[in-house]
């Protein structure tokens, strides 16, 4: 029996496939991301080394800069609404009628793909004809900016639809964390008398607090990478306005052929996700993990 | 039934308390319904624009009703506008993605929980730290990885990348359920004298034919998605999926809003179609890939 199980070459046939994919797809292009950071390359001619001359340019660059404050701000919004997402979750999963079908009206949009979404949300923002404004001008509204041609808005204009597509997944999971909390746990303590609101923010979201943490480093981490919507809608622009760290990369390597700092950029951004990953660990893990 | 009627109360329900929560009730509700609207109006709208022509767009009310629905628009974007071809593109490249992440996933998965072997939980470290890795961190090698192995503008670079970008959040949906098949099944299979490769194909395959489906599902979701690895290698008309041959064509008929309606609702419809029917299961699987991480 055991030794079946334990044969080299029938395991060597289950795991080397997908083995060898995820490391040639993943991660060596990694290292070799790492590596042409060091160098002068179009692509396609001849490969330069030049050690850390493009980090040295990275600290100076100014959009690049933008571009991570971009970034950082969206992570900063996503987790906020993580706090509107966790309390609809609370009323969703009390006793609700037909929390099963508005958690799922909830998560269509995730569904959608970002094309889908951005060409869709380009037309809500359309200035004479758009869903927005047309909505605005019963509210008397009849001068509003232009919502993605605004360098001061455009940012929050997009971050509008990435929350709306992202809404229902965290809903879902905050929901599912919830409704398997022990309903002997709930009872207990509304015997004690606790109020509903008390039974929230003391007993049900304790309980759950280490899937709040993930989402924590999924809505962060995600943030950070996210592309997208900003490539769909508005490409950076304008003037930069919208930039944020993948675009850029994107601009720099698939734009002006430069892969070389193109890769430099992608680097830091997968250095910036995984400290930032870590440190959400680090400050999130004092706490201490509630049993039941 | 009697007892009912002794319990029902209606005096209490006119007490303070008790109007407090009809009234807390009564917001939760709007709330939670104002977020359902808020999360499908802009759907509903664009229906609506799919079947209008311009005229009706701009000089009729946003929610007044198509009359008469012109689904010419439809017609005309799927002959005229390529979309016919970048439709069964993303169902030829989805599908082979999906079967064969599904595959190749509960192929790592068998060896990883039924097999014995020393590197096995490093080897499962390596998939979960996948799921971490920007794809934006991988994309400039791999685009010079396929230009050197002339599989530019060539389908199977996409479908590679969406099997290896796809597998370790299959993996980790299809772990929980592969660590919960009773061992003894396999113990006896082997004592009837099955091999490994029959033991796999004929009984545990079978057996999780329900996280399959549902891993089966979530990535046909995310593959007839897929737009950044598509947009990067894909130049040529000919390979281009749904995702990319939108976007250029919305690009080129900007004015045309029936057009451009007709064309994300035809992008959109085999997923909602999917969702119609298989929500559950949709749920599960994003729930089950979320909260494991």
């Amino acid at each position: 029996m055991n030794n079946m199980m334990s044969d080299k070459k029938v395991i060597a046939l289950y795991i080397l496939p997908p083995l060898l994919l995820i490391v040639a797809l993943i991660y060596i292009p990694i290292i070799m991301t790492g590596y042409y950071s060091l160098t002068q390359w179009d692509g396609i001619g001849q490969m330069k080394f030049i050690g850390l001359d493009n980090y040295k340019e990275l600290i100076k660059d100014g959009m690049f800069w933008k571009s991570v404050y971009h970034s950082f701000l969206l992570a900063v919004f996503s987790v906020i609404s993580l706090l509107g997402y966790l309390a609809v979750s609370l009323v969703l999963s009390g006793k609700v009628k037909g929390a099963n079908l508005l958690r799922k009206i909830y998560l269509i949009p995730m569904l959608l793909s970002s094309v889908a979404i951005g060409q869709l949300w380009l037309r809500i923002y359309h200035p004479s004809n758009g869903m927005l404004n047309y909505f605005l001008s019963f509210l008397g509204i009849e001068n509003p900016p232009n919502w993605l041609a605004d360098p001061s808005i455009v940012l929050y204009a997009i971050f509008i639809p990435i929350i709306w597509q992202y809404a229902g997944f965290y809903i879902l999971i905050y929901y599912a964390a919830l409704k398997s909390i022990p309903p002997s746990i709930i009872e207990a303590a509304i015997i004690d008398g606790a109020n509903p609101l008390q039974l929230a923010y003391k007993i049900k979201v304790p309980l759950i607090s280490g899937v709040i943490k993930v989402t924590i480093v999924l809505a962060v981490v995600g943030s950070l990478k996210y592309f997208d919507l900003i490539y769909v809608m508005t490409d950076g622009g304008p003037n930069g306005a919208s930039e944020v760290m993948a675009s850029y990369m994107y601009h720099k390597a698939f734009r002006s052929f430069n892969f070389g700092y193109g890769s430099t950029v992608a680097f830091s951004l997968l250095f910036i996700c995984m400290i930032v990953t870590w440190l959400i660990r680090k400050l999130t893990n004092s706490s201490e993990e509630v049993q039941y | 039934m009697e007892r009912a009627t002794v319990t029902e109360k209606p005096v209490i329900s006119l007490l303070p308390g008790q109007i407090g929560k009809k009234i807390g009730m009564f917001i939760f509700y709007t709330v939670l319904i104002i977020l359902a609207v808020f999360q499908i109006l802009p759907l509903i709208w664009l229906l609506f624009f799919s079947l209008k022509n311009n005229q009706e767009v701009f000089n009729t009310p946003l929610f007044a009703l198509p009359s008469p629905p012109r689904w010419e628009n439809y017609v005309k974007v799927w002959v005229e506008g390529n979309i016919g071809r970048y439709f069964f593109n993303s169902v030829w490249i989805t599908t082979l993605s999906v079967i064969f992440t599904v595959l190749l996933a509960s192929f790592a998965t068998f060896a990883i929980t039924r097999m014995h072997w020393k590197l096995k939980h490093v080897v499962l470290g390596l998939f979960m730290v996948g799921l971490m890795i920007p794809v934006h961190s991988t994309l400039i090698p791999l685009f010079s990885f396929f230009m050197k192995m002339k599989l530019v503008d060539h389908p199977l670079s996409v479908i590679l990348t969406n099997i290896g970008f796809n597998l370790p959040l299959t993996i980790m949906v299809l772990l929980g359920f592969y660590y919960s098949l009773p061992r003894e099944l396999e113990e006896s299979a082997i004592m009837d004298g099955c091999s490994v490769h029959r033991m796999f194909f004929q009984i545990i395959l079978p057996m999780t034919s329900p996280v399959i489906v549902t891993t089966a599902i979530i990535n046909m979701i995310y593959n007839w998605n897929e737009f950044v690895f598509v947009n990067t290698f894909i130049s040529s008309d000919q390979y281009k999926t749904l995702t990319v041959g939108i976007q250029n064509f919305i690009g080129q008929y900007t004015t045309d809003w029936g057009a451009i309606g007709a064309t994300l609702m035809i992008s959109i419809l085999p997923i909602l179609l999917a969702f119609f029917f298989l929500s559950d299961r949709i749920v599960e699987g994003i729930t089950a890939g979320a909260i494991k991480g």
